[in-house]
């Protein structure tokens, strides 16, 4: 895989993880056409398209469109999966996921699919294992979190 | 605002999502995002030292700033002291940011590779992992160097905890996709493929996507993976769905690793051993047979998982290609998908069946899917499904078919012109419409007619601002081994006019230009290489550096001595010309060269002429020009006649030289449009051909056993351009041809046509052109006589006809609504200024034939304005130099007795009552 964007109905990008080196510029001009190529397409559509010359695998969730470019002799049908995979972890952690769960928690987002893709191959496809390493990851936190002083009361209420 | 439920909340963090979130407005988010920004620039700047947490807080917002889609150009050192925090959260954060802001600074990289070395050696399987993510996000030649050593020792040691190890997998595979050269697998090699057999699942599909990767690059020293692979797909395709526990997916088991097992052996031939083959094939077929079990999830996961595995089983069939039974029934089973309800299975049948359809083994099983394939040509509301079926009939043809594939080929390619003609409506960006023109030639060159290629140069011509990207984009295309011979056209046109503005580039020098187009030079028709010659004489003017090797082209007994006249001509005349003007007198010459012969018509007058079904009205496209920003340069309309480089592209004045081998209307390439039908020949009072061009411009007027007239026309408001083809149909020469036109009676003082004299002399089988300007002064029923006399033999010939130069030319389309419409209407109610007529058909009553005549006639034609659908209603405005008429039609069909009531009303009587005469004879 090549890169994986998801992006809300109203073509705004909610993350990006791309896999080969690229410019920011390229990237944005990349995110620009293929959003709006996506948003295009009608619901009943397949969901592959031919695209440079890469493949184009998107799924609709909600209001989210989840959206990867895979090389020639990837398979479609299993990346959609892939997606469908990182929809389901997604879900079980933050426990119906939304899309606000995903732009208020972006960073955990992110870690997340690291877990599950690295440079754009499957790393690990148990649900159960992705889990496990998140959780223990967020259990390292709550430890160290208990040592912490505890934080003023402007930094409470969000002012800092 | 969503309760931050797990982890560490960072209010700050949700506290400032939800502010950008509320931002009314774009520059209201700038704005509160640069309050931001400054903020933490004085945090960071700040002498009060910033806690772990601050600190991670910040970056976070930078992070997210950052993927809002604003630039960041601070905070990188604050993540890098992040990941030697010994909080986790912290470290986590820190990488995040430096995984997503790859920043290539030396320094801040040898501190990012320290935090990295010293994590990988922490033996915490968690900062390992977190240090190999980051690794393998980065990928970059300095991580390479650094770890590229190291990496391989943690995958393979013995003690690695699993989930370090995948993820040491996949960032081994990473760098090795950067920098190959710095990944030495050596002695590890047999303990990585070893890996394929390791109790994890999750290690063998991490460690697989690198063995995969290896494989294709060094097969021999990976071989060993074969037999492997197949035992451990042999173990999972076998395994009951439960087996497998959490790697079971929607009741199948292992889908991912399958598909890469699957995948990792198409990088080998079949395996030798046949134990080895014999266990795949027993796979392959039990992946086929379990495609035909019902389904046991009706689950769109279940299927696609199965099917996944399905697909990369029957690509590995084909990739052996050796196995008839695993092929035929591979087809049968995508034969099926081909009519399955799910688009997506439609869509990878057809793409997959296009590759079988290259083994001899399938070829026939697959061609029995023609109709179904045809049918999805022509059915498939997805273009991106209806593509793939035409890659599969093109794959599918042979002998036996080829006249039904090519057919519906054909057909679907009628929307090239269609293509033409939107990507100019709508083009507003040249550069765009020049790639899309292009692209056309190069994927349809054969459909592409002349219009299309006349029609980009034209454009290119007049737009200054296009011609170094026109020029860039043609060098590259003509790179193709094998490119369109419309393609070398366009090339060889604009690299002459213009490859000046790429010869800057070392890689596009004049010799590199000229070099690439010659090498086309060979395997075009004459016409085309009659274009690169006088290219190459224009390089001698822009490239003096090219004059000897061109000239030494041109010397070549191939050119100088070619057995076609206008070749051997252009290469003599081209050689002298370039050896004795002198460099001034070259340039201009060369400068003042008429473009290459252009013969009036573009894009737009084929549109004119066809008129077909579904096309764009002149009316509409002159609209989508003016929205768009005037593609075709200033569109100016006024009456002053002198051609500047922004004058209109419409062909009527911009005074195209008379050609020296003009076209006739019939010859265009492929003429995918074409209606009319062969001409009629007609006595030589000729009111069948007369009345024939009521509503079209081009086609032949006249023809008989000696000679044949082809007329082309076009007009813009009160004035007209004829152009007259004679071409002599005899072996012997027509002498002392003239031509007269004439305006009988009163058309004289209503219609002034100019002509220019002919050649006397017409030789046998040529073909002579004349021009006829024509203005109309004020409106007229009359229409003007063309006499013609030659001597064939002895006889002398004498022959006169009607020109067909009618009013209804002279129509503006004019759009209105309804009401308007009405309105009009009724203001010019009185008795004279109507025209009825009530007649049988003569001519099919079909909509569409009825609307391109109407359209043909040269009003705008109106839609949803006369209560009955049935009936149509057009309006246009005659422009005379005197006055302008304004026309309303009412056609209205009775279909059951095969009669037309036709009614005109016009703001003229006289015009009401020509346009109802000429428009009964039409339908």
């Amino acid at each position: 895989m090549q890169f994986m964007l998801l992006f809300s109905r109203q073509g705004k990008l909610r993350l990006q993880k791309w896999y080969v080196p690229l410019s920011d510029k390229e990237k944005k001009k990349i995110t620009r056409e293929l959003v709006q190529t996506v948003l295009a397409r009608k619901p009943k559509m397949c969901s592959f398209l031919e695209w440079r010359d890469l493949k184009i695998v998107y799924k609709r969730y909600a209001s989210l469109y989840f959206c990867c470019a895979i090389e020639d002799q990837d398979n479609e049908l299993i990346t959609l999966e892939i997606i469908h995979r990182y929809v389901e972890l997604l879900d079980k952690y933050f426990g119906s996921v939304c899309e606000l769960d995903i732009i208020f928690n972006f960073e955990k987002a992110y870690f997340i699919l690291d877990e599950f893709l690295l440079g754009g191959e499957a790393q690990e496809t148990s649900k159960k294992n992705v889990l496990k390493a998140i959780e223990q990851a967020d259990l390292l936190q709550e430890d160290t979190k208990e040592a912490e002083t505890p934080r003023s009361v402007l930094e409470e209420i969000g002012l800092t | 605002m969503p309760a931050v439920s797990k982890g560490d909340g960072m209010r700050g963090l949700a506290v400032f999502i939800s502010d950008i979130r509320n931002c009314k407005s774009k520059e209201a988010e700038i704005k509160r995002i640069n309050k931001e920004l400054a903020n933490i620039r004085s945090k960071f700047k700040g002498d009060k030292a910033l806690d772990g947490y601050s600190k991670k807080k910040y970056v976070c917002k930078l992070l997210f700033i950052f993927l809002l889609g604003h630039d960041i150009d601070f905070g990188h050192m604050e993540a890098v002291n992040l990941l030697s925090s010994n909080k986790y959260t912290e470290k986590q954060i820190g990488y995040l940011f430096i995984s997503v802001l790859v920043n290539s600074n030396s320094e801040l990289i040898r501190l990012i590779n320290n935090a990295i070395k010293n994590d990988l050696s922490s033996r915490n399987p968690t900062f390992m992992c977190l240090a190999l993510h980051c690794i393998a996000n980065v990928g970059s030649r300095e991580m390479a160097e650094a770890f590229a050593s190291e990496i391989p020792r943690i995958l393979v040691a013995g003690d690695t905890m699993d989930s370090v190890k995948q993820s040491a997998a996949l960032c081994l595979l990473r760098l090795y996709k950067t920098s190959p050269d710095l990944v030495l697998m050596g002695e590890w090699t047999s303990r990585v493929v070893h890996l394929l057999n390791d109790q994890h699942m999750g290690v063998v599909t991490a460690a697989i996507s690198l063995i995969t990767c290896l494989s294709q690059k060094n097969p021999d020293e990976f071989k060993t993976c074969v037999s492997l692979a197949v035992s451990r797909l042999s173990r999972i395709v076998s395994s009951a769905s439960t087996d497998l526990q959490d790697y079971t997916y929607y009741f199948v088991p292992a889908p991912w690793l399958s598909c890469k097992l699957l995948r990792l052996l198409q990088c080998y031939p079949p395996p030798e051993d046949g134990a080895v083959k014999g266990r795949l094939v027993e796979c392959l077929e039990t992946i086929l047979n379990k495609a035909q079990e019902p389904p046991k999830s009706k689950k769109v996961q279940h299927s696609n998982a199965k099917n996944a595995i399905l697909f990369e089983a029957i690509a590995l069939i084909i990739h052996y290609d050796s196995e008839p039974n695993l092929l035929v029934r591979a087809c049968n089973q995508l034969g099926q998908f081909l009519q399955h309800r799910e688009t997506n299975l439609r869509y990878l049948a057809l793409e997959s069946m296009c590759t079988l359809a290259s083994s001899e083994f399938s070829h026939e099983a697959v061609k029995t899917h023609i109709e179904t394939v045809i049918n999805a040509l022509k059915t498939e509301r997805d273009v991106s499904v209806r593509q793939r079926a035409a890659d599969l009939l093109y794959a599918m043809c042979d002998r036996s078919n080829a006249k039904q594939i090519v057919a519906e080929m054909l057909s679907y390619l009628e929307t090239v012109l269609k293509v033409a003609i939107l990507a100019e409506k709508y083009a507003v960006d040249y550069s765009w419409y020049v790639d899309t023109i292009l692209n056309l030639i190069r994927i349809a060159g054969d459909y592409v007619s002349e219009e299309v290629w006349y029609r980009v140069i034209q454009i290119v011509i007049n737009r200054d601002d296009v011609q170094g990207y026109a020029a860039k984009t043609v060098f590259e295309a003509l790179q193709a081994p094998a490119c369109h011979e419309n393609m070398v056209k366009v090339g060889g046109y604009i690299l002459g006019e213009f490859g000046n503005l790429i010869a800057g580039d070392p890689r596009s020098s004049p010799l590199v230009q000229f070099n690439l187009l010659h090498s086309k030079f060979h395997l075009c028709s004459v016409p085309t290489r009659a274009l690169l010659l006088s290219a190459y004489i224009k390089f001698i003017n822009l490239f003096p550096e090219t004059k000897a090797t061109i000239q030494e082209v041109l010397r070549c007994d191939s050119q100088i001595r070619n057995s076609d006249v206008e070749l051997q001509q252009r290469a003599v005349e081209y050689l002298k010309l370039s050896s004795i003007a002198s460099t001034d007198v070259l340039a201009t010459v060369l400068e003042e060269m008429p473009p290459f012969p252009e013969r009036e018509s573009s894009i737009l007058a084929k549109l004119k002429k066809k008129k077909g079904p579904g096309a764009v009205s002149v009316t509409e496209m002159e609209d989508g020009k003016r929205e768009g920003g005037e593609l075709n340069g200033g569109g100016d309309r006024g009456p002053d006649s002198t051609p500047s480089p922004s004058a209109d592209l419409l062909g009527i004045r911009s005074a195209a030289p008379v050609s020296a081998a003009p076209t006739s209307a019939g010859s265009l390439l492929v003429d995918v449009f074409s209606e009319a039908g062969p001409a009629a020949s007609s006595a030589a009072v000729n009111d069948e051909g007369f009345l024939r061009f009521v509503c079209k411009n081009n086609g032949v007027l006249f023809e008989n056993q000696l000679l044949q007239i082809g007329i082309k026309s076009e007009y813009r408001q009160n004035l007209g351009r004829m152009y007259l083809f004679y071409g002599n149909k005899t072996s012997v020469q027509f002498a002392s041809f003239t031509t007269t036109v004439s305006c009988p009676g009163e058309l004289c003082s209503q219609l002034n046509v100019q002509s220019k004299p002919v050649e006397p002399l017409v030789e046998g089988g040529a073909q002579i052109q004349q021009v006829l300007n024509i203005e109309c002064l004020t409106d007229f029923s009359e229409a003007p006589l063309l006499n013609i006399k030659f001597r064939y033999g002895g006889a002398l010939q004498n022959l006169t006809l009607k020109l067909p130069v009618t009013i209804n030319k002279f129509f503006q389309p004019t759009e209105m609504a309804s009401q308007d419409f009405f309105q009009r209407w009724k203001q010019l109610s009185q008795p004279q200024q109507e025209a009825q007529k009530i007649f049988k058909a003569n001519n099919s009553m079909d909509t569409e034939v009825l609307k391109a005549k109407l359209l043909g006639l040269g009003m705008a034609l109106l839609d949803n304005v006369d209560p009955n659908p049935e009936n149509y209603v057009c309006a246009g405005v005659i422009q005379t130099k005197g006055q302008q008429v304004g026309c309303l039609l009412r056609l209205e069909p009775n279909a059951q007795a095969q009669m037309y009531r036709l009614t005109l009303r016009c703001s003229k009587d006289s015009v009401s009552r020509r346009l109802c005469e000429l428009l009964a004879e039409q339908f």
